[in-house]
């Protein structure tokens, strides 16, 4: 399994691909990674969670209700209306 | 889908042509008819049919999707729509284009300057079971044809923007499964509800506003001149749907309602938590780096998306609210 570049640096998550194809990650400013070409997502605690979309958005603020995955809670943690 | 039942001159005269082609009377003028134009149940509704020539089409219809006369009628109809849309988002897009230089921030300089109730918040909290139900009734008209509206500007596009769209439509569509097509998702919802799964069954129910919300869609798919406009309401759309979605599943939890129902919604939390970014930077983003001139058009897509929900979202809570009053009233 091939993982993006700079993904097994992040300790929340490493993003793999079982095919060999190049994971891509796309910061969005102060919301979630976008991880493209991705099989499975493992996360800290070793469960691995299939990636069943061409793009996912990664969890980086730690309170998303779904983690890995974003459920847009930063907005209301880091962009108080 | 059966032609729906006329609301005034302009949607009967529409409604008539279509009956009988060969008609030879003459038609209103286009531009009669209700001053809000964006309320107006017969104006929303005569362009909402025009429309739907171009997407699944009308029982007994058949080959009138280019007719030149229909033709003229949705230019003129549309034209009143679009200047009623620009003169109502103008602001917004004046004080985004102020506010920064980065589109992503303009994006969201006009999602936080458009103000409004939440009808998703409403769902979560205190709405009834009929109300829960009424929602999906309305939300219908749009969930059987998700993503359609869209797809229409993918020809018109090149290069990185052409690539993200067709990426986002491509989860949109149940990337590879005919059983995840966003549609069929709201259809298996509707179904579980004992709701009508027929593509337009509730198109009788839903008011001007709503009506306004879905054709508001299709007046910027369907022409290349609006493409940016066309992006920017499927920006507006996506980062505007993550957080209502997880509420409206808590409602639908809530009330009783089956987990298929609440099952669509969860699906769109994570799915529109990327989608959202991908519409923005990777639609629009790009769009506007390769065509610098779009960038206004882009921010009328979105308070125009914006604009219509708080309307459809007023009107709707009103009605409720209205409803809630007679009931007590007949109760007391």
């Amino acid at each position: 399994m091939r993982a993006a570049p700079d993904a097994e640096h992040d300790e929340r998550w490493r993003v793999l691909s079982r095919t060999g194809e190049d994971v891509t990650l796309e910061p969005c400013g102060d919301g979630p990674v976008l991880a493209r070409h991705a099989d499975v997502v493992v996360t800290a605690d070793g469960v691995e969670h299939p990636v069943t979309r061409p793009v996912v958005a990664l969890c980086t603020c730690d309170k998303s209700q779904r983690r890995p995955w974003c459920d847009s809670t930063h907005k209301s943690v880091r962009r108080p209306a | 889908m059966r032609l729906p039942h006329p609301r005034g001159l302009l949607s009967a005269t529409v409604v008539a042509l279509l009956e009988d082609p060969h008609r030879d009377s003459p038609e209103p003028g286009w531009s009669l008819g209700d001053d809000d134009v964006l309320g107006s149940e017969d104006l929303q509704l005569a362009l909402w049919i025009l429309y739907e020539l171009h997407y699944r089409g009308f029982d007994g219809v058949e080959d009138h999707e280019w007719d030149p006369r229909l033709i003229a009628a949705r230019r003129e109809l549309e034209e009143r729509f679009e200047a009623e849309l620009r003169r109502c988002t103008r602001h917004h897009v004046d004080a985004a284009l102020a506010a920064s230089d980065d589109l992503v921030d303009q994006i969201v300089h006009v999602i936080d300057d458009v103000d409004g109730p939440s009808v998703a918040r409403h769902l979560q909290r205190e709405a009834t079971r009929e109300e829960v139900l009424d929602f999906l009734r309305q939300r219908s008209l749009y969930h059987l044809k998700e993503s359609d509206p869209h797809a229409f500007v993918v020809p018109r596009l090149d290069g990185r923007a052409k690539v993200a769209l067709a990426e986002l439509q491509y989860d949109e569509y149940g990337a590879g499964r005919p059983d995840r097509l966003h549609a069929q998702l709201f259809a298996d919802a509707l179904a579980s509800c004992g709701l009508d799964t027929a593509y337009g069954a509730y198109v009788d129910d839903v008011p001007g506003h709503t009506l306004a919300v879905n054709n508001v869609m299709s007046l910027l798919g369907l022409q290349r001149r609006l493409r940016g406009a066309a992006l920017g309401h499927l920006a507006a759309f996506e980062a505007t749907s993550s957080v209502p979605c997880r509420r409206i599943a808590a409602g639908i939890e809530r009330v009783g309602l089956p987990d298929v129902a609440a099952a669509y919604f969860h699906e769109h939390v994570e799915a529109d938590a990327a989608h959202e970014q991908v519409a923005m930077r990777d639609i629009c983003g790009s769009l506007v780096a390769d065509h610098p001139e779009l960038r206004e058009d882009v921010l009328f897509g979105v308070a125009a998306c914006l604009h219509l929900d708080v309307l459809a979202a007023e009107g709707l809570l009103g009605t409720w609210d209205a409803a809630r009053d007679t009931s007590a009233t007949r109760v007391a």
